[in-house]
């Protein structure tokens, strides 16, 4: 694989030419796995023992441990070496697996959810687990005054009670994604639900919190008594926070540490060139977009929408900003990684003079203005420099203005009328659209607004039949494709680099860093 | 600067010296130094009065840029009912000087932990970081501006000036990039990333900081290099020099016993400016090397509008600015016998 990155840099090829080309190494690999047993990391008995060290970066020294305020990927990280949620994902599919409940059932209208819970579990100070520490934690995120940052998720929740030993969660309305909703990182299970100290990170996970120094290093040491043995191969894990690009790639390359995060697309292939060294690029559900807010003028013609859709060249950003290292958009926001996606809507692609066409019916004339941030995403201006010339080629006048990376999000994002952005990924199609395409959700950041669309995501929610299921989002994806205010060229691939030391990663379509799993997945090569 | 004002009336009205007068003529050095540090207690106020209304001036509040993208209305809320965000600035900011004057520093609102001792712990580290680059950089620097004097306009001055002017014109994260590359990755002989934890001992620490201490040196080394050799070189020039030169005097007893002490008080400063920078301008370098001292602290605090901890990096770090200004002054005053009466 390695070997192909290399000459897509080399050579230009197209995306079409890649698959081709990748798919004759797919063949070629089957085709030799007869004769000689490929090195495959899933067969490896992963080895025990040795001191992990990981490098990543958005750790800051105002970070704390309450896993309701984990934001960067450093302490998104922390909380899965510590903590345990009650429902895992599959890695591969993204569905609901047992963790700490290890079996569930729901109402005929999935309003009334049951967990059954494990009960050979031990917190890290020795108390065993119980339903009570489950309630509490599902309680303290999702009480009215709470300022955890998993409170819109579990809006929908009315009441959360222990009976005859289970975890019953009653609903508002019914949710078939319940399971689902409660993986997400916030929702690490804490003694007590942390409601004596939110930052006591008493919880379940592979390893116990040694020391933390927020912004700077967090050590871990093994739990000898995990409930889990299929996980927690090292002895102790170090995270260093490295916030500096370059300073990250020194100590992987150094041997300091086994592995470092966010890796830009320029970096990559030089990087995958050093003999001790693997990159990995891993896709995943987050994806860069230029947002245009529905109801304000001039978007609030549906004409102008189009043609500025159809304005970009997704081929071209996808090859240049981000050097290949993701999949192409169609305008709504999930892709294959999400359970139920739609996989026949059409790709939409750029079409200069179907752009004009639009233009020209809108009846809009002047200058457009985006407003765009390296604090958006990596390359956002690049890629809104891009758009600029695609959109030339098509009449359309688009005006850049920089604005910076310093308060971005609560200054430009979801105020201005025409931005870039990013969006990182959820763990269902209800949440992804329930967080920012619902009409009254508070970051329904494109004010898309189609109460027809409301009620279908309502009646998709509570559907249990699969099928039925499938066909309401790919509904729903069609109407945001081809009505709201999103523009969304590209997904990223998460893109990450490790020692040859270090093993055990998996790609997790969930979230990066093997899905926060990394520290419990790794093992070392002694 | 209110006391001067009795003096330069008095003076102006009647010929009688009023009492300040009289003690400004009986303790010249005292009263300097007296009138320094008032001063400096009100430039402190003042830079807070900077600091707060800076961070106001920025866009967002805390609840604003501490939750990001994941805000929603109802969070915004509660953490502002929370820190008082709600309240009218000129309330906060007194609030905030009552405590501070009961020498309560507060709790930071991101993390919750007192500011006070955070900031001990940061302060300690920046300060072993810039003691080390001084104690090596300030001699070296002054050591090699006396060669360059000594063989001016030749071979060894050209060099000290070429390779002080090269350390200086690179910018400091290229410096470090640079050492990085040839001491970590080419030839791994040190420690990285150079962060210290308090579990280390002071040995330790003084090991794993090698690298960054490297670049200041090299970054701050020429400024101070170049002062001293100006200075010198100016001096020389003078009357004395000559009659020195003339009376016999080998060239290096002549610039140390005679060109050196006159030419103090510039060095003097140029040295205290170059230590306050190394104490609180070397937030790249501490990025580049993962090195947790204050700067990283104060950008920390400010990227998030942590209005606690950014006042009491801001107090500090102004407090460290004017106290060595202060000293610098008044070690340029002892100097110089010529500034301890002025007219």
């Amino acid at each position: 694989m390695k070997k192909t990155k290399s000459t897509i840099q080399k050579s230009g090829l197209d995306r079409r030419a890649f698959l081709a080309s990748t798919a004759a190494v797919g063949f070629a690999a089957t085709a030799s796995g007869l004769l000689v047993p490929s090195e495959s990391q899933a067969a490896e008995e992963p080895q025990r023992g040795g001191h992990l060290v990981l490098g990543l970066d958005r750790g800051q020294t105002t970070d704390v441990l309450d896993p309701g305020t984990y934001t960067g990927s450093a302490m998104f990280l922390v909380g899965f070496t510590w903590g345990d949620r009650l429902v895992t994902t599959d890695p591969v599919s993204g569905e609901a697996l047992p963790s700490l409940a290890e079996s569930w059932t729901s109402s005929e209208d999935a309003k009334v959810w049951t967990f059954k819970l494990r009960k050979d579990v031990r917190f890290h100070d020795g108390t065993p687990f119980t339903v009570n520490d489950a309630a509490q934690t599902l309680r303290r995120h999702s009480d009215k005054d709470s300022t955890s940052a998993a409170l819109g998720l579990l809006k929908g929740i009315e009441t959360i009670e222990e009976k005859g030993g289970d975890l019953v969660i009653t609903l508002k309305n019914g949710n078939a994604d319940l399971p689902l909703t409660l993986t997400d990182y916030h929702l690490q299970i804490q003694k007590n639900g942390g409601m004596d100290d939110p930052n006591n990170a008493i919880g379940t996970g592979p390893y116990k919190l040694e020391s933390f120094e927020p912004g700077i290093r967090i050590t871990f040491s093994k739990n000898e008594d995990d409930w889990n043995e299929d996980r927690g191969f090292v002895d102790s894990v170090e995270v260093l926070v490295i916030n500096d690009n370059t300073a990250r790639i020194a100590a992987l390359s150094s041997g300091k540490v086994h592995f470092i995060n966010t890796l830009s697309p320029k970096t990559m292939p030089l990087l995958s060139r050093a003999p001790n060294i693997e990159t990995i690029s891993t896709k995943g559900k987050g994806f860069y977009s230029f947002l245009m807010q529905g109801d304000t003028a001039p978007f609030d013609n549906n004409d102008l929408r189009m043609a500025l859709k159809l304005a970009i060249d997704r081929e071209a950003l996808l090859k240049t900003v981000l050097g290949g290292y993701g999949t192409l958009g169609n305008d709504y926001p999930v892709n294959d990684a999400y359970a139920l996606a739609p996989t026949d809507i059409p790709q939409r692609a750029y079409d200069p003079e179907e752009a004009a066409h639009y233009y020209k019916k809108s009846g809009h004339e002047g200058p457009i203005l985006l407003r765009t941030s390296d604090g958006a995403f990596t390359g956002a201006i690049d890629a809104s420099v891009l758009f600029q010339a695609n959109a030339k080629k098509a009449g359309i006048d688009i005006q850049l203005q920089r604005e910076p990376s310093d308060g971005y999000w609560s200054n430009i994002w979801n105020k201005k009328p025409f931005v870039a952005a990013y969006w990182g990924g959820r763990a269902t199609q209800d949440l992804r659209y329930t967080t920012s395409q619902l009409s009254t959700a508070p970051w329904n950041d494109t004010h898309f607004n189609d109460p027809e669309f409301d009620k279908m995501l309502l009646v998709a929610r509570a559907e249990t039949d699969q099928e039925k299921r499938r066909a309401l989002y790919r509904e729903m994806a069609i109407k945001v494709r081809d009505n709201s205010g999103l523009i969304l060229p590209v997904f990223n691939n998460f893109l990450n680099a490790r020692s040859v030391k270090m093993k055990g990663w998996i790609d997790d379509v969930g979230n990066d860093l093997s899905n926060g799993q990394l520290a419990s997945r790794a093992w070392l090569v002694s | 600067m209110t006391e001067n004002q009795p003096v330069t009336s008095a003076a102006g009205k009647a010929p009688v010296p009023g009492p300040l007068a009289v003690l400004r003529a009986r303790f010249p050095m005292g009263s300097r130094i007296g009138e320094r540090f008032l001063l400096g207690i009100g430039l402190l106020f003042a830079s807070s009065v900077l600091i707060f209304a800076g961070i106001e001036i920025l866009p967002g509040d805390f609840a604003e840029t501490y939750l990001g993208q994941s805000a929603t209305p109802q969070a915004i809320a509660n953490l502002s009912a929370e820190f008082g965000l709600d309240q009218p600035l000129v309330t906060r900011y007194f609030d905030w000087l009552f405590n501070v004057l009961h020498g309560d520093f507060g709790n930071s609102w991101a993390s919750g932990q007192s500011v006070s001792t955070q900031i001990a712990d940061r302060l300690g580290n920046s300060l072993i970081l810039a003691g080390a680059a001084a104690i090596i950089a300030v001699p070296l620097a002054v050591g090699l501006g006396l060669l360059a004097v000594l063989y001016r306009d030749r071979l060894v001055d050209r060099l000290i000036n070429l390779i002080s002017l090269a350390a200086v014109s690179l910018p400091e994260f290229f410096v470090a990039y640079l050492l990085i590359m040839v001491f970590v990755v080419q030839h791994p002989v040190t420690a990285f990333p150079a962060t210290v934890y308090d579990s280390m001992t002071l040995l330790e620490k003084l090991q794993t900081i090698i690298l960054p201490v490297a670049t200041l040196v090299l970054v701050v080394i020429a400024h101070m290099m170049r002062m001293t050799r100006a200075a010198i070189i100016n001096v020389m020039a003078s009357a004395y020099m000559e009659t020195a030169e003339l009376k016999g005097i080998g060239a290096l007893r002549a610039i140390v016993k005679h060109a050196a002490p006159n030419a103090l008080a510039p060095i003097i400063n140029v040295v205290a400016l170059n230590l306050a920078y190394l104490i609180v301008g070397v937030v790249v370098v501490e990025v580049v090397f993962v090195y947790p001292g204050m700067g990283q602290y104060m950008v920390d605090a400010v990227t998030v509008r942590d209005l606690p901890v950014v006042q009491g990096c801001g107090l500090v770090f102004a407090a460290i600015y004017i106290l060595l200004n202060m000293t610098a002054d008044i070690l340029s005053i002892l100097a110089n016998p010529r500034l301890r009466h002025p007219r």
